[in-house]
């Protein structure tokens, strides 16, 4: 069975990743937009910044994050500036390094969906007396409604695998930061291989039965566009 | 009486625009052109789709882009239906939701009666709770037809609204839009390269021709000016506008009149009274001197020659007038100087054949 402390980590990582997403889905869906509709020469550069943890070890992501964040770096000095403690070994610098890890999970979804919904509808919106905030909710969302569910799933479930930035910049700290993926492996570590297989189940429990759900209610999967 | 005042200049690499259009308050009033003339990108600017840098646009009075003065009214500001060539609806939406989209929008109450004569006038009732990609090409252009109706604008742009459904699906519509054209009481804009449109729908017709205008003025006026290549065309034709005044019962046909005649056609089931539009080639219409006594081709009209000009090939184009109509013959260079055809003669028409549009 689980133990309450596995039970703890659990929480806190769904915790951390139900945080992260709102906050990417946040960021992300004025990002993608932006970046689906503009010709700016900055295009290119956004898009490689943003893609860049895709291909970055997380580690290194991580250590510049530890650097940044800690008391004698930029975003160190900003949060103590605003007397905040700084981000490095706490909830809310898990959050930070968790929305900078996963943000191309969640902005390339919405993307390339916002470029499928297409000028026309737009224009149709607009001869019919819609703003242009208005036909982003009205027409735009509802019609890119596959890539959000896209993005939230992959932006939630590669947040709930992460380990390397977790362990740059959270340490291992039970019920701060201590996510499932670190306890899996204390507990192998460890060599407690029956509490590392409760946890690692549930994990592909979990997984497997939110793309089992996704596959089956969807008739074209949201994620199909995505790897196309 | 002028409803429509645009200026447009606008240069992309490869096209420009430059135009400077009047246009009347009521009726149909078509563009006309091939692809690339530019009758497309002159009705995006009036609909504010497209930015002409420099621009000046009034519409009943209202200024909605004036370049000199920095005023470009963004087109949800705009007070116009406009129908895309392809329907454009929102997938997401059933058809009665499409149908009230813009209707929410907009502040008067009178929307939902509008609405409703609109849904009945296009023959859509059955229609509403589908969802558009379950209809045919020609039912998602009724519904949205009704749609920038439904709005109650002050101006209808319709772009090519048949050029994307096939041959049947154009039948199956033309119907609707010559009704539309008979009750609307707002003034309509529409693109298309159809000469079979034009003769159905236009009061005003537009000519473009490479980005600017070739001619323009009232259909008839304009169909039959000799110095446009619409006259030259071997469908060239005139339209007339004619009145049901007796039906000949005993030989199948109706005898209808126009400014200054009458003409006898086929069986027409329309009451009398009833005004009809009636499309004659200038292919069947031949020429005489002198009054024929035995013929088997019923209309033979007394006319006068206003123009002539040699086309191409063996043919010449004249103009004539039959009573206030305006007439258009194509007859060959040899009849021509066979019979002395000039200017200001007094000749008869005959028209073997007339269609009839509506």
């Amino acid at each position: 069975m689980l133990s309450s402390a596995d039970l703890d980590t659990l929480l806190l990582t769904f915790k951390v990743a139900g945080i992260a997403t709102t906050i990417m889905l946040l960021i992300g869906t004025p990002l993608a937009w932006w970046l689906s509709r503009t010709n700016s020469s900055l295009k290119g550069l956004i898009n490689a910044i943003v893609a860049l943890p895709l291909v970055l070890p997380p580690t290194v992501l991580g250590f510049y994050l530890l650097v940044l964040m800690g008391p004698t770096g930029i975003i160190g000095q900003f949060t103590h500036w605003l007397g905040i403690e700084a981000l490095p070994f706490t909830f809310y610098g898990l959050v930070v390094g968790s929305v900078l890890y996963s943000m191309p999970f969640v902005v390339q979804p919405l993307q390339s969906a916002f470029a499928m919904v297409g000028k026309q509808s737009l224009e149709a919106a607009a001869t019919l007396r819609a703003s242009p905030l208005d036909s982003f909710f009205s027409v735009v969302m509802p019609l890119a409604k596959p890539g959000f569910i896209t993005a939230a799933i992959l932006g939630f479930t590669h947040t709930v695998g992460e380990f390397g930035v977790v362990l740059m910049i959270g340490g291992n700290i039970p019920n701060k930061t201590r996510v499932v993926s670190v306890q899996i492996y204390n507990h192998v570590e460890a060599l407690e291989y029956t509490d590392a297989h409760w946890l690692a189940g549930c994990l592909l429990l979990f997984s497997f039965t939110v793309l089992l759900v996704l596959y089956t209610q969807f008739k074209s999967p949201p994620m199909a566009q995505q790897f196309k | 009486m002028t409803v429509i005042n645009a200026r447009f200049k606008l240069n992309y690499d490869d096209f420009r625009l430059d135009v400077d259009l009047t246009l009347p308050s009521t009726g149909v009033s078509v563009l006309f052109g091939h692809s690339g003339s530019g009758k497309t990108t002159l009705l995006r600017c009036i609909a504010g789709l497209e930015q002409a840098p420099l621009g000046y646009l009034e519409i009943n009075e209202h200024v909605w882009q004036d370049s000199k003065r920095q005023i470009f009214l963004p087109t949800y500001k705009r007070p116009l239906g406009y129908v895309f060539q392809e329907a454009n609806l929102f997938s997401h939406l059933t058809v009665l939701d499409n149908l009230h989209f813009g209707l929410k929008r907009i502040k008067n109450n009178l929307g939902l009666i509008k609405l409703n004569q609109t849904i009945e006038l296009l023959g859509i009732g059955h229609l509403l709770a589908r969802m558009p990609n379950n209809l045919s090409g020609g039912e998602r252009q009724r519904i949205a037809i009704a749609r920038a109706l439904a709005l109650n604008p002050e101006i209808l742009l319709m772009d090519e609204p048949l050029a994307s459904l096939d041959l049947k699906r154009k039948q199956e519509i033309l119907p609707y839009l010559s009704r539309l054209h008979q009750q609307l009481d707002i003034p309509v804009i529409y693109v298309t390269h159809s000469q079979q449109e034009v003769a159905q729908l236009a009061d005003t017709l537009v000519i473009l021709e490479d980005g600017h205008i070739l001619a323009m003025g009232p259909l008839a006026e304009t169909q039959s000016r000799l110095d446009l290549p619409l006259a030259q065309d071997r469908e060239a034709a005139t339209v007339w506008q004619v009145k049901i005044i007796e039906h000949e019962s005993d030989y199948h046909l109706t005898r209808v009149e126009f400014e200054g005649g009458s003409l006898s056609l086929a069986a027409i089931e329309a009451e009398i009274g009833a005004v009809l539009r009636v499309q004659i080639y200038a292919r069947d219409v031949s020429i005489v001197l002198i009054k024929p006594s035995a013929t088997s081709i019923l209309n033979v009209l007394p006319a006068v020659i206003t123009e002539l000009i040699e086309g191409r090939d063996s043919q010449t184009v004249v103009q004539l007038k039959v009573g206030q109509q305006l007439l258009l013959a194509h007859i060959t260079r040899k009849s021509l100087l066979l019979l002395g055809l000039k200017i200001g003669m007094l000749v008869f028409v005959q028209i073997k054949g007339t269609s009839i549009l509506n």
